[in-house]
């Protein structure tokens, strides 16, 4: 197996920033936050910087509460309408194991991959609030490692399932009459404590395969993950939290806040703080200018396979990322990015997984 | 047939609506030719969708199985399966059209309605209100193993269920004031001060509280389909649908009793006649003549039902394996078994088997058909129309200005290329009579439909106890 070239670079690109009164320096009303041209225009931008993936946070409750943005559309249905406009980008939508029914889950993925033709991940999440529990008109789920249980069974089923069909399952076989080959589709007769679920899938299994499962570090057992994304404060614990994953990859998560050509970094940081505070959820944090930001990327593209950016204010930041940030970096060789005809899987290096169910594959030659 | 003296007829100036039913199961779609394109591929979805709206159709239509069909405790090997998740697939048909709706089947047994209703709202809004859900129930425990809840829903429950998650799916739509954003730059807060309602929905199948994090759409909400046939499927369609797909639109009398019983429980829940457009879904084959048009259809219909095929169809009727008898000899001499409840067979039941197998066997009798012939006249789905674009445009005008439907949801018989001769040929015909619109009237499915604004939680309510 190898590994990519160089660091992958990732963004997340839920609301307008990862600070709550982002939405206050957004480059547009608060309605364009609906607006489709909005977010595809994001994505463009994204992927010709030369972004490898982006995420699409989300959950059913409101993403914030008043004053601030308390509204979105869900991530499944971004992602599919982003897969037309994109060539390399990756598109991976949050979509929690809590409350969720793991054979949608498993559904809407695989046909976001079809649609992405293999430029497509999972963020695997979980969802601790009462009011989740409310709008699912289920019993609240809090106890953690009760929903570290949820998060593994929704995963291994979802993966399951992936595999329920052989890659060749549909053979078309007119002489027969057969349009499927029952041998290669499978039952996947999970049963958890909580429920069970019998298979096999209603989509045809995904052309990655097994789609590229991202998830915090510690939410779910290593194996059900392929991307670790690693919360630390600095750069000095980043090696342990690097070394303590047994998953294929290890990302880092960075929220980042870069000088504009008006203020700098600290100057917009500050104008937001007078709504309310930047919220400390653990992660690396950078404030200040590029050439900075550039370095650290340098720095940390020897310790962990990625990082994945959350910028102060989308609508500000990604410009100066996309001009002065990913460039030196891809002019140095510290950053790799996809080229067209790249599966997510292909371009971080993984292998595409033979179903579970099946017999051993024949290596092809072309492969 | 000709169009009659328009001051003759009950609805003169009525034009048809067209939806397509892109089918992910059923041995309608016929995948052995070489023309037959991949039923999962991004671009036979794209094809048949942009096909249609060049043909100005108001609707592109997705259906859900939310388990593949089995026979005899086995997977039904005979006819295409594996599709993606409707309003996945939808989401991104938003993107690479402009104006057609697209419409989801979606459970809402499986479903749970905060779910569903965001996920519906999200391609509304995508879509720029353009969004439709075709609203199905299911009870069977068979489909019910996919999921979390399993089994629960008694029979008698589903439309009590339907009607419930419905209720709760308006009240979320609902949830955003008119106009929540505040107005101008600089504004205080992202949202009105009290621009949001929670949806609060205490039924006894459906007991929510939820906080919607969308904006109504352009039509406000998304336009209801429904297409369960029963008495209790007509009544929930008469208290809640826009539009309802029937299985009425191949002989004018029954689509004309279909419509005139719709109209009478349209009535008795207080409803105006016109509030719910009638589409059954239908099959078009169409040839220069006559003669070549049913040549055609003669090819289409043998390639859908193929030996096995038909053998496997007249197995669900008898509940029985069939594989090992002759297809080209004569029906099964016994009597039918007991019908399989078990839904593993999607919606056919064949609760009537008895029934059939009569009509089966004094049609083979008096025509000399074998097995397999008798299926491909009278089986599943063997309806639809055959003509000339001029033949048919003039039928389907004594169709709709009688009253009997709006208009059809078409099968194309292969993908993508199946609607091809309609919107090329057909299409034309129809505008020519002034039966068919010439561009799009709206930018919103509600707006294609000509439907009243969409209707609030409260009215529904208000309506079923009105029933």
């Amino acid at each position: 197996m190898t590994t990519p070239t160089g660091l992958v670079l990732g963004i997340e690109i839920d609301g307008d920033g990862s600070h709550p009164a982002a939405w206050r320096r957004a480059a547009h009303p608060p309605a364009g936050l609906f607006d489709a041209r909005r977010l595809v225009g994001l994505a463009e931008i994204a992927e010709r910087a030369g972004f490898a993936f982006v995420t699409l946070d989300d959950d059913i409750v409101p993403p914030g509460s008043h004053p601030d943005v308390t509204g979105r559309i869900g991530s499944v249905e971004r992602a599919a309408y982003l897969s037309a406009a994109l060539s390399t980008l990756s598109v991976v939508p949050a979509v929690s194991t809590t409350y969720t029914e793991p054979f949608h889950v498993s559904s809407q993925l695989a046909s976001i991959d079809h649609l992405t033709a293999g430029r497509s991940g999972w963020l695997a999440t979980a969802t601790d609030s009462a009011e989740a529990a409310r709008a699912w008109g289920r019993p609240a789920v809090t106890d953690a490692a009760e929903l570290r249980r949820e998060a593994a069974d929704a995963v291994e089923v979802v993966r399951a399932l992936w595999d329920s069909w052989e890659d060749d399952a549909v053979i078309r076989d007119v002489a027969s009459s057969r349009y499927l080959d029952r041998d290669r589709l499978h039952y996947i007769d999970f049963v958890g404590e909580g429920y069970s679920v019998k298979g096999p899938a209603i989509v045809p299994r995904p052309p990655q395969g097994q789609i590229v499962v991202f998830a915090g570090q510690g939410l779910l057992p290593d194996h059900l993950v392929d991307v670790s994304l690693l919360t630390v404060p600095d750069l000095s614990g980043l090696p342990a939290a690097a070394a303590a994953s047994r998953t294929e990859r290890t990302f880092a998560d960075v929220e980042v806040a870069l000088d504009v050509r008006e203020l700098t970094a600290a100057e917009r940081v500050a104008d937001l703080g007078v709504h309310g505070s930047w919220p400390d959820q653990g992660r690396l944090r950078y404030v200040g200018g590029p050439a900075g930001l550039v370095e650290l990327l340098a720095e940390m593209a020897d310790l962990v396979d990625g990082v994945r950016l959350h910028p102060l204010v989308l609508d500000e930041d990604l410009d100066v990322l996309s001009r002065l940030v990913i460039p030196p970096l891809t002019a140095a060789g510290v950053v790799s990015r996809p080229l067209p005809g790249m599966t997510l899987r292909t371009f971080l290096g993984l292998p595409r997984p033979v179903s579970r169910y099946g017999a051993p594959s024949i290596p092809a030659g072309a492969c | 047939m000709t169009l009659a003296d328009p001051a003759d007829v009950p609805r003169p100036r009525a034009q048809l609506h067209f939806g397509v039913f892109f089918q992910g199961v059923n041995h309608t779609t016929i995948w052995s030719s070489p023309d037959s394109g991949s039923q999962i591929s991004p671009l036979s979805f794209r094809q048949v969708a942009q096909t249609a709206e060049r043909g100005l159709f108001d609707a592109f239509f997705l259906g859900e199985g939310l388990r593949l069909r089995e026979v005899g405790g086995r997977i039904h090997d005979l006819d295409i399966a594996g599709r993606p998740d409707a309003i996945t697939q939808l989401a991104a048909l938003a993107a690479v059209t402009e104006r057609i709706g697209l419409v989801s089947t979606s459970n809402v047994t499986f479903n749970e309605p905060a779910d569903l209703a965001r996920r519906l709202a999200g391609l509304d809004l995508l879509s720029r209100g353009r969004a439709g859900w075709n609203v199905v129930t299911t009870d069977n425990a068979w489909t019910g193993e996919n999921f979390r809840r399993g089994g629960y829903l008694d029979h008698a429950d589903r439309y009590r269920r339907a009607e419930q998650v419905l209720r709760a799916a308006r009240a979320i739509w609902d949830g955003w004031a008119d106009e929540p954003f505040e107005a101008g730059p600089g504004a205080s807060s992202w949202l009105r001060p009290g621009a949001v309602t929670a949806a609060v929905v205490r039924d006894d199948l459906v007991d929510i509280e939820v906080t919607s994090t969308l904006p109504r759409s352009a039509q406000g909400h998304p336009v209801i389909f429904q297409a369960g046939d029963s008495s209790d499927g007509r009544d929930f369609a008469a208290r809640n649908a826009d539009v309802i797909f029937s299985a009425h639109g191949t002989d004018f009398d029954d689509a004309l009793a279909f419509a005139r019983d719709i109209r009478r429980r349209l009535r008795a829940v207080g409803r105006p006649e016109d509030d719910l457009r009638i589409l059954p879904g239908t099959q078009i084959i169409i040839g220069a003549t006559e003669v070549e048009a049913q040549e055609k259809a003669e090819w289409v219909r043998r390639e859908q039902v193929t030996p096995r095929t038909a053998l496997a169809m007249a197995g669900l009727v008898w509940n029985r394996d069939l594989s090992d008898r002759d297809p080209d000899g004569p029906l099964p001499a016994e009597e039918p078994n007991e019908p399989d409840q078990s839904g593993a067979f999607g919606s056919a039941r064949f609760t009537d088997a008895r029934e059939i197998v009569a009509r089966w066997r004094e049609a083979s009798q008096a025509n000399g058909w074998s097995l397999r012939e008798t299926v491909i006249r009278l089986g599943r789905r063997a309806g639809g129309h055959v003509g000339t674009p001029a033949g048919l445009a003039d039928k389907f005008g004594h169709f709709v200005r009688h009253g009997a439907i709006d208009g059809f949801n078409v099968s194309p018989y292969i993908v993508p290329h199946g609607l091809d001769d309609i919107v090329g040929l057909l299409v034309p015909a129809l505008q020519e009579r002034g039966l068919y619109p010439a561009e799009y009237q709206g930018t919103t499915l509600r707006e294609h439909l000509g439907l009243r604004p969409a209707r609030s939680a409260g009215q529904s309510e208000k309506q079923q106890e009105a029933g």
